[in-house]
């Protein structure tokens, strides 16, 4: 007992100021893109995933984007990657970057908000992926995060939750039990499609064997990366539940 | 970190005939050899089987094929090793290993293929009971389902339902190499970025011919020991966690994120997405970000032993580990396990050393136990501890030069085999070009495929509450044995 209490002063207060001014993407990090139109087509194709449109309605869609930064490196006069780590949107089509000012989530409506914004359970589950987004949703519980100070958790069954944060590109074998979770939610309920492929399938966006978020459940907040960093995950959640601007 | 170009080696010429093949594969698996990977590459309307097999002892790779167009002999009932292997053959190419006696679905992917649903191994008796969990767990962790025979506390056996995850990765690197391959390499387990990725490069660089700067070499081993630190040093909080020791479960959780920023401070990705490319790295360190690397694994290092040593300290929680989950050497041989969960049984298996190259020639870790979550768990802080040396030194001696090789086209009609030892054990990718120069076929083998059916072992008459402890001492991959 008492070696675990030198060991607490030795480790010491380990929990992060958030959101704290300046908090931003390691340097070499790939957040928030500045679009330009001017030589689009070359970063166009230089996407593996389709992410960018040149032409009529240029635009880099965060929700297919992966962050591997090949856009970048083939045309930098027109993708350049900031350190901005709040990405997160309410609207699918909010996700597409044009030139202008990027739309950042929305904070639920005073009903929903009244009973979420200070206790908020999600059940997560994991429907194909890398575990990526998973890892980086569990590090949120960690003492360097604690999630649990802003009212939000990770619930063990989805009875005991408000909602579903979903992972992964929805495999075909994760279709019936993310249908069956979602069911068992009660209502009013809410949805959060974390990372590039509960969004649009990410990496493995055309494959056959995977089937991706059906219509039946609506999404909320969409969360991109490939990993979101936490930074991203937590700014979604909290500007959802509207605990922060 | 060890890639064979099997340049010699011509596939139609070097085929043996059925009866000899099967006949040598018995006899390489019966006095030392280590199944790799096993697979059936389609030839028209025949497979050809190819066997890569490992001799430890003496770091050196053989590979055997021949051609088939029907059922085949099942060498599982002799070596268990390959259990999984044929499956995935019957599954993939419709050939019947005959004799298998455990023929399931893998991944669920065939026509009519329902996940989870098959026959299952069942105990009967009035006081037996089965319990089943999953695929949604009740934890933020992957899907997969489990089946437990139990007598009251006691588990006959546990059955492990996997294939949630499956995404189809490994045919879609079919074709290429193109934009998507390396980073289907890096999310085949995304905890595994490096030793993944490592191994993608390594296959596709033996088979360019290129050599990859010694400065890259030690870059790339900076990360992987890096991704090893993270990922080993959250495995101790989590096996705190589960004996509810929360002191070093607590501190475990945030140790784990300052190795991951390490890995972002170099790449920008905290598990080190595009650090890797064929030929290089994308990222070099200066003078500035070496010094701030040093002092924070220093840092870092010191907070974990602090944190770690109270496990080994407290009885509560030794009491809970040692003897628990006990996988005996005969088991863990006979199941051809890798990485830590071997080397607590006694198996002297690390690529790193058995298969050493780069920046790991004359790397030595002896390291050894009982089988039993406590050998698991303290290999693991052995593990760190090399990991964080190794780190330092390569720090200071990082070799000048540039870090990157220009990598040109594939060899046609070629294969390679990688290896690499990534932080759950052996990773094997092999490939094969065709006359075009892409891939014709791609073989993925992550030590997880190797290492569920230890887990699934580790329970045999067990008590069913210590299910956790035991699953987090093996901490499988779900995404990586899925693809």
């Amino acid at each position: 007992m008492i070696k675990a209490l030198i060991a607490r002063l030795k480790q010491g207060y380990r929990t992060m100021d958030f959101p704290s001014a300046g908090l931003k993407l390691p340097p070499r990090g790939l957040g928030l893109p500045r679009v330009k139109a001017a030589g689009l087509e070359k970063a166009a194709a230089a996407c593996p995933y389709g992410a960018i449109s040149a032409g009529e309605n240029p635009g880099l869609d965060l929700g297919r984007c992966i962050f591997c930064g090949a856009c970048a490196k083939a045309a930098p006069e027109a993708v350049e990657f900031t350190r901005e780590y709040k990405l997160c949107a309410s609207g699918r089509k909010d996700l597409v970057i044009t030139g202008g000012d990027f739309k950042r989530a929305e904070t639920l409506g005073a009903d929903l908000r009244r009973m979420f914004g200070r206790s908020f359970k999600l059940r997560q589950v994991s429907a194909g992926g890398c575990a990526g987004c998973e890892a980086d949703c569990n590090v949120l519980q960690t003492i360097g995060w604690d999630l649990g100070r802003f009212g939000v958790q990770f619930a063990a069954s989805p009875r005991h939750a408000d909602g579903l944060l979903i992972t992964g590109p929805v495999t075909k074998n994760m279709e019936l039990a993310l249908r069956k979770t979602y069911a068992a939610v009660p209502s009013p309920k809410i949805v959060i499609a974390c990372g590039a492929c509960a969004i649009a399938g990410g990496p493995y966006a055309g494959h056959e064997e995977c089937v991706g978020i059906p219509p039946e459940i609506p999404v909320d907040l969409y969360i991109p990366g490939c990993p979101p960093s936490p930074l991203t995950i937590l700014d979604g959640i909290l500007r959802l539940i509207g605990r922060i601007d | 970190m060890k890639a064979e170009h099997l340049s010699s080696f011509n596939f139609p010429e070097s085929d043996l005939d059925a009866p000899l093949f099967f006949e040598t594969a018995a006899s390489r698996l019966g006095s030392g050899g280590r199944a790799l990977a096993y697979f059936a590459v389609p030839e028209g309307e025949a497979h050809r089987l190819v066997m890569a097999v490992g001799f430890d002892r003496d770091g050196r790779i053989e590979v055997y094929s021949t051609l088939i167009s029907g059922p085949f002999k099942a060498l599982t009932p002799s070596f268990p090793q390959l259990h999984l292997f044929e499956r995935e053959i019957f599954e993939q190419a419709g050939l019947k290993p005959e004799g298998h006696p455990w023929l399931k679905p893998l991944r669920f992917n065939t026509p009519g293929a329902v996940p989870g649903v098959a026959d299952y191994f069942t105990v009967h008796g009035s006081q037996v009971h089965e319990v089943a969990v999953g695929p949604v767990h009740a934890g933020v962790i992957e899907p997969g389902h489990f089946r437990f025979q139990c007598h009251g506390e006691r588990v006959f056996h546990l059955e492990i339902m996997l294939g949630y995850q499956h995404r189809g990765v490994e045919k879609k690197f079919i074709g290429g190499p193109d934009g998507r391959s390396l980073h289907y390499a890096e999310t085949l387990a995304g905890d595994t970025t490096i030793g993944h990725g490592w191994a993608y490069c390594g296959a596709v660089e033996a088979l360019c011919g290129v050599n990859v700067p010694p400065r890259a070499q030690f870059l790339r081993g900076i990360m992987l020991e890096l991704e090893r630190l993270a990922n080993h040093t959250g495995d101790l909080g989590a096996l705190a966690g589960d004996v509810a020791f929360q002191p070093t479960a607590s501190f475990c959780g945030r140790l784990r994120g300052d190795f991951l920023n390490m890995s972002a401070l170099i790449c920008g990705s905290r598990f080190g997405r595009n650090m890797l490319k064929p030929g290089g790295v994308n990222f070099d360190l200066d003078p500035a970000l070496i010094q701030e690397l040093r002092a924070r694994l220093e840092l870092t290092l010191r907070d974990v032993q602090n944190a770690v040593s109270m496990l080994w300290e407290t009885g509560s929680v030794i009491d809970r580990f040692e003897d628990t989950g006990v996988i005996s050497k005969q088991v863990a041989e006979g199941l051809g396990l890798v990485g830590p969960a071997a080397r607590a049984s006694g198996v002297g298996l690390d690529t790193r050393r058995n298969f050493s190259s780069g920046p790991y020639e004359g790397f030595t870790l002896s390291v050894s136990g009982s089988g039993d979550v406590y050998s698991r768990a303290y290999v693991r802080w052995l593990e760190i501890q090399k990991s964080a040396e190794l780190i330092a030194g390569w720090l200071d001696t990082l070799p000048a030069g540039p870090v990157e090789a220009e990598c040109g086209d594939l060899k046609p009609d070629s294969a390679a085999v990688s290896l690499v030892e990534g932080w759950r054990g052996q990773i094997c990718h092999f490939a094969l070009t065709g006359r075009d120069g892409k891939f014709r076929h791609y073989k993925v083998v992550d030590p997880s495929f190797h290492n569920w059916q230890g887990l699934a072992l580790a329970l045999r008459n067990g008590e069913i509450s210590d299910f956790p402890l035991c699953n987090k001492s093996f901490n499988l991959s779900y995404c990586g044995r899925d693809l």
